[in-house]
């Protein structure tokens, strides 16, 4: 069909490198890997960061930062694993709590001098919250395909990436073509799609469907709209009784087009490449892991909680360096972009050390 | 790889005759297959996985059960679900599969996962019943000359403004 796609990079460790074993093909990496071949950020970053002093106090829950007469952060306060309550001091503040628990925060860091909630004099805390809605197409077929016995690292296409006006809906999305499924995934799948019957006729059915399913996903760039939000629950708290977020979120005209747009062209593929039968689910219903958009990057503190390395407008030694700070969500997984954005932010500050709060 | 954590008796999660419902009901599910040489979901091997990964929802697991045994009374004199005829308690899971609640749910995927990690299962199934850990498959590397094709179109994206 002459449609673009490419490898997926995976950095899948051909060598043991910086304390991770060699990649051995154990093909269970989304669950952790056995081998410690993974790139998860506990053999990755925090290693670095414990050698360099870094204090790691786990099962914390942070319920507001405080702020002094000059508009600057001047510690957290927090609850331990005992629920004690202690106030750390901060010279700066850096809130890497993803796109729901980063407004959470601001929103409950409520002062005289911050009403609304704390970076939040333009009411933009909260608001554009962004998801990618995704569409899972997958097709049966008849040959056996061997997608279990490997990473579960993909080929993607972005040939409906861009937006093109003679679709009726902007931007686009990736497809994500993943690997077969093993055992376990493929009854899940037969079973909750009805495909796989209870009873004797379990077996026959299974075993059409084992080792016979690949397909893809389509992550849909999501666009930011301020009416969907992350605001603070007005009842519900958690166990330490910090005020809980609530989340507020419609699927747009223009996602549920992309979607539908998604599902035609992903059957289309599948069954030039010889499925026999298709499976589609648009929206899936166990989405909505990526959290962007709810303190937004830019250079006009009008219109953006952030500036354009991350420092809070409002509070000139807050800063944000997670999805939050998204301003499009981009028809791809966000964490990478979230590692490059949170490596820049702190490059930057280390290069204007002098001059942080000016 | 079942889980083969040993349950002492006094540590059994559900009742006795809870216990009986649930693994008349999974037996339901699941049944042995002469035809394909696989135990049922009910093997006691297979069983006692269920019942040691299900722990965590016993609460649940006592509510869903004593629920599917009240509609068997109910529904048939006041037989209970482990001792309906199999013509009975083939139709009612039969109504079961068709109205999964929450319960239900958890239920079907406990068995899955529990089913499809037996040794006997995945052999029945033509895959060496190994976990890939210590000894991974060999993946053979791919025809990267299939790439050309796409290289020779050129980039999709649109500079950045500016
Ligand atoms: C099922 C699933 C699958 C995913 N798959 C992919 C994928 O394939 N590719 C991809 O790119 N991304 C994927 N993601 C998204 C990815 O996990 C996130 O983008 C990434 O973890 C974000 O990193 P982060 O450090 O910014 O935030 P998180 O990893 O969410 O970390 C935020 C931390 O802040 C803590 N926190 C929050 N509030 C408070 C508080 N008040 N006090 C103290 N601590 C607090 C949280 O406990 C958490 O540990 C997936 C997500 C899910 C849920």
């Amino acid at each position: 069909m002459g449609w673009h796609w490419w490898p997926s990079d995976s950095a899948i460790a051909s060598t043991t490198y910086d304390g991770r074993d060699k990649c051995a093909n154990l093909g269970a990496c989304t669950v952790g890997c056995a081998q410690g071949a993974k790139a998860s950020s506990d053999i990755t970053y925090w290693p670095h960061a414990i050698r360099a002093g870094v204090e790691v106090r786990t099962r914390c829950r942070v319920r507001e930062i405080s702020v002094n007469e000059n508009d600057m952060a001047s510690g957290v306060t927090y609850y331990d694993v005992d629920g004690n309550e202690h106030f750390q001091a901060a010279e700066v503040v850096v809130l890497a709590c993803n796109g729901v628990g980063t407004p959470r925060i601001l929103l409950n860091s409520v002062s005289n001098r911050f009403p609304n909630g704390l970076a939040n004099r333009n009411g933009l805390v909260g608001k554009n919250l962004m998801f990618h809605p995704y569409a899972s197409i997958q097709g049966i077929f008849d040959q056996p395909l061997d997608g279990y016995m490997g990473p579960g690292n993909c080929i993607w296409s972005q040939q409906f990436y861009e937006t093109d006006r003679s679709r009726d809906f902007v931007r686009g999305f990736t497809y994500e073509i993943t690997r077969g499924r093993g055992p376990v995934a493929t009854a899940l799948t037969g079973m909750f799609s009805g495909r796989i019957p209870w009873g004797e006729e379990h077996h026959q059915r299974y075993r059409e469907l084992f080792n016979q399913i690949t397909g893809m996903v389509a992550i849909c760039e999501d666009l930011p709209e301020p009416h969907n939000t992350v605001s603070l629950d007005p009842e519900l708290k958690d166990s330490d009784g910090i005020p809980a977020p609530k989340i507020t979120y419609k699927l747009s005209d223009n996602s549920r087009r992309m979607l539908d747009y998604a599902v035609d062209r992903g059957v289309e593929i599948l069954e030039a490449a010889g499925a026999t039968d298709v499976m589609t689910e648009a929206p899936i219903a166990v989405g909505g892991w990526h959290l962007m958009g709810t303190t937004r990057m830019g250079v006009d503190p009008e219109h953006s909680v952030v500036n354009e390395w991350g420092r809070s407008h409002d509070v000139r030694n807050l800063f944000v360096v997670d999805g939050s700070i998204f301003v499009t969500s981009a028809g791809v997984n966000p964490t990478r972009t979230i590692q490059a954005l949170s490596l820049y932010i702190g490059d930057t500050m280390k290069k204007r050390l002098t001059t942080l709060f000016d | 790889m079942s889980n083969e954590e040993t349950l002492l008796a006094s540590d059994l999660p559900l009742s006795e005759p809870q216990r009986e419902i649930l693994r008349t009901l999974i037996g339901s599910i699941i049944p042995a297959s002469r035809d394909y040489d696989a135990p049922g979901a009910d093997d006691p091997l297979i069983f006692k996985d269920i019942l040691v990964t299900a722990r965590s929802y016993t609460d649940m697991f006592e509510a869903g059960l004593e629920d599917i045994d009240q509609q068997a009374i109910r529904d048939h004199d006041g037989v209970g679900f482990a001792a309906l005829s199999e013509t009975d308690r083939r139709a009612m899971a039969e109504h079961l599969s068709r109205t999964l609640n929450p319960f239900l749910r958890t239920l079907v995927s406990i068995t899955a996962q529990c089913y499809y990690r037996d040794d006997r299962v995945m052999q029945a199934l033509g895959m060496e019943p190994r976990p890939p850990f210590p000894k991974g498959f060999t993946i053979e590397e791919g025809d990267w000359t299939l790439l050309e094709p796409v290289r020779r179109r050129g980039k999709l994206y649109r500079d950045v403004d500016g």
